[in-house]
Order: C-alpha cells, then structure tokens, then sequence
C-alpha cells in the first residue's frame, strides 16, 4: 500500500464572501496524480496555494504523511515543487543563474542536473542568454525545467503542485512534460495539477471537480 | 514514522543550517549580481544624495562656515532619504515575478534569505552612500577631522536603515500604493539613527568624543540585524499569501 501523502480534511476557503469549497475532503497516496478541475474561478489555484501553504486564508486541516503539514513544514517545502501562474524567473538573468538559485534555494533540486533539464525542455544553446531575451513560452520552459532537476532519489514521499503547467507550451513540449510526469510517478512521486486541456498520461488520474464542492 | 525514512533519517538539524547557509549566499549572489546587470538603478540613490546636497548651498547659502554647521545634518538627512527611497523596489519585483513565493516555499524561517536580502540591499545603496560622503562634506566645507567619523556613523547606521525598511518594504509590497506608506512606516523608527549618527558628526567637528555615539549607533545595528530578519520574514509570509 502507497503511502497517504496527503489527507485534506474539511477544507473550507471563502474568497469575497464567495464560498470556494467547505467540506472538501480528498486524500492522496504516493504514486498518484491528482487533476483538478473547474470553472474559472472555481477555487482551483486558491486550492493550489492553501496546499502548498501560500494561502492561510482557510480552515481545516492538511496532512502531509500523517503529520499536521504546520507541525512538519520544512519537511514538506522540500518535498514540495511549486509552479505557479508566475513566470518565476529574473529577467535579468540567465536560465543558468535562475536554475542555479533554484537550486540552492530548494535542496530537492539538483544542480548537477541543470545542463540536462534545459536540453529537456528545448533550451539547449539558450543557457546563458538573459531571460529577457527568450519567448514568453521559453521563459515558462525555464521554469518547467524545474521538474527535470527534481533529485531521483528525493522522488519518493515528493509531491508536484502543478498550476496550468502547459500554458502557452507547444505540442511537443507538452508530451515531453506529460512523459515527465509518467516517469516521476511512477518512481514514487505524486502530483497535483489544473489545467484545461485533455491528459494524455497513460496513467491512471484522479479527478477533483471543485465546481461540485462550492457555492 | 514515515518522517523517519529515507533521506530524512540522519542529521536532519545539521542539513538545515547548510540549507540556510547555502540559501544565504544564494538569495546574496543573485540579488547582487542582478543589481549589477541593472546598474542604473544603483545610480539612483546616489544622484539623489549627490543632487539635495549639490542645490543645498545654492538655496540656503555658500558661505563656508555657516555650510560647515549644517553639514552633519545635511548629508545625514540626505543620506537616510536616498536610503528610503530605494526600499520600494526592494521585494516588488520578485513579488511580481513570483520568485518571492518560491523563496518564501524554500525554508520554513527564511530568516537567513531576508537577511540576504536586507544586505545586499545596504552594499548597493547605504554602503555606496557612506563612500561617496566624503567627497560632499568636503562640498558643505565639513571640517577634515570629521569626515573619518562620517563615514564610520554612515557605515554603521545605514545598515539598520536598510533593516528596518526592509520591514516595511515586505510589509506592503502586496499594495499598489505601498510607497508612500513605506515612508510614513519607517521614518519614526528612523529617527534614532538619524539622532545618533548626526549628532556624532557634529560632536566631531566640535572636538568632542564619538564613542559613545557609535557605541549605540552599533547596539541598535546589533539588535536589528538580529530581530528585523524575522519581521522580514515574517511580513514577506504575509504579504505572499494574500
């Protein structure tokens, strides 16, 4: 039996007197994905971030391996990937610079692996040109080569936080991600997405409709 | 249980002091070599130091002796505005590109990476401020002798300027206004500094002792660079998750 990565247990989040979702209860178990769905403005990123704890604004409680997530919180952001909305990435800086930062700001995060995770995700030759001078879909591809620098060994009990990860991707560069995904969890990993488009992933996913749970 | 497993079993106490050591000189090296690539942004706080103190004579009076009274002031205010003015922009880039709330998911303290932060902030404004202040006070006419202490009072007072508005700056770097509030936040907590530092200044030129000044200018350096990391830390939580 997997391990229960995550137990969320009558969540309520209210946003502009609008409630989001009460009594949201989900679990999640190592090795599984986690897609959530909705409208827009359904609650999916207010979700996302009172997951990842950028968002306090809410009651209930979330465990992370059977542990109150506030009780084991430096355990868990180094468990944790988070992609936001965000470009997270310097302009001024080159993908080299923005990764390596990464890297020895999140210890899950591999640095000897930065040359293959910008070749991952199509950057190959851009390494050292400032962000500021890439496409809006290559500067997301810096972000996303995150994922490709995520230590092996750190996979199993990790979590991925995914908010529309395939954002202005092309085709091919969301396969090689969706490919990522499939290997990361079946080498233990779970992950938490949203997005619009159809998953290809020849994995079994969980769905999470927060249309159902609000008002 | 599970917690025990894995690459957690160990020293996990000794693992976190290198991770906050290493996110230290990280969070340092990148927000200084990103102000290298945007020198002119450096330049700003300067030209301002440099542009109050130059118009100052020409509006109030050339003549030598009355500029050398006024001079401790004058560069002190000057210097601690120039300061101010540059905490506006401190956290709101990395707030707006979302870097911010990938630092703030990187440790559960993030004391050590708001103190980085709050450093670097001083080598590029306060520490370029205290080296070019000499070159001014010879402009306002500032008697030689003093001019050593001028610069020792700027290079230990503008550091806790730096500290405390990084407070401020985290504070409200959620808001579309933030700036003006940022000013109205830290000028009374700046006063003591500007009290001390000034006053060692003018004791100079009178001959008298500074020690005592620089003793306390130090104490409250000591004390906000030890306490205002986790009001940093703690407003840049805040202001991240709302």
């Amino acid at each position: 039996m997997a391990a229960l990565l995550l137990k969320v247990n009558e969540l309520f989040c209210e946003r502009d007197e609008r409630i989001l979702f009460e009594n949201l209860n989900f679990d999640l178990h190592a090795g599984k994905i986690l897609h959530v769905k909705g409208k827009n403005g359904s609650g999916k990123t207010s979700l996302l971030r009172i997951l990842c704890g950028l968002y306090q604004e809410y009651e209930g409680q979330i465990d992370f391996l059977e542990e109150n997530v506030q009780e084991v919180r430096d355990l868990y952001n180094q468990s944790l990937l988070f992609i936001g909305h965000h470009v997270s990435v310097k302009q001024a800086l080159t993908p080299r610079e923005n990764l390596n930062w990464y890297a020895k700001i999140h210890p899950q995060l591999d640095a000897s692996l930065i040359e293959s995770a910008l070749s991952s995700v199509g950057l190959q030759n851009y390494e050292d040109v400032l962000c500021q001078n890439l496409s809006a879909g290559q500067k997301r591809r810096v972000n996303l080569a995150r994922l490709f620098m995520f230590a092996k060994e750190r996979f199993t009990n990790s979590l991925w936080i995914l908010d529309e990860p395939f954002t202005a991707i092309d085709v091919d560069g969301v396969e090689k991600l969706e490919r990522r995904i499939l290997y990361y969890i079946e080498n233990g990993g779970s992950v938490i997405l949203t997005t619009h488009q159809p998953l290809q992933i020849g994995a079994v996913v969980e769905q999470l409709n927060l249309d159902d749970w609000g008002t | 249980m599970l917690l025990n497993q894995g690459i957690y079993s160990g020293n996990r106490d000794g693992f976190e002091v290198v991770h906050m050591i290493r996110a230290f000189w990280a969070e340092l090296n990148r927000d200084l070599l990103l102000a290298f690539r945007r020198r002119g942004d450096l330049l700003n706080p300067l030209l301002f130091f440099v542009m109050v103190v130059v118009l100052f004579p020409l509006g109030v009076s050339p003549a030598a002796d009355f500029l050398a009274q006024l001079a401790p002031g004058v560069l002190w205010v000057c210097a601690l505005l120039a300061a101010l003015l540059s905490l506006d922009n401190l956290f709101k880039s990395d707030y707006e590109d979302g870097t911010l709330e990938q630092l703030v998911l990187s440790s559960e303290s993030n004391y050590m990476t708001a103190m980085a932060k709050a450093i670097a902030h001083w080598l590029t404004t306060g520490l370029l401020l205290a080296l070019m202040a000499p070159l001014l006070a010879l402009m306002l006419f500032l008697p030689t002798e003093a001019i050593p202490v001028l610069v020792i009072s700027l290079l230990l007072g503008t550091p806790t300027l730096s500290l405390i508005g990084a407070i401020a700056a985290a504070l409200t770097v959620g808001l579309k206004k933030g700036g003006v509030l940022i000013s109205l936040l830290v000028i009374p907590l700046y006063i003591p500094v500007l009290i001390f530092g000034a006053s060692a200044v003018q004791n100079a030129t009178l001959g008298l002792p500074v020690a005592a000044h620089f003793a306390i200018l130090g104490a409250m350096l000591i004390m906000s660079l030890v306490l205002a990391p986790f009001a940093i830390a703690a407003s840049l939580r805040m202001s991240v998750s709302s």
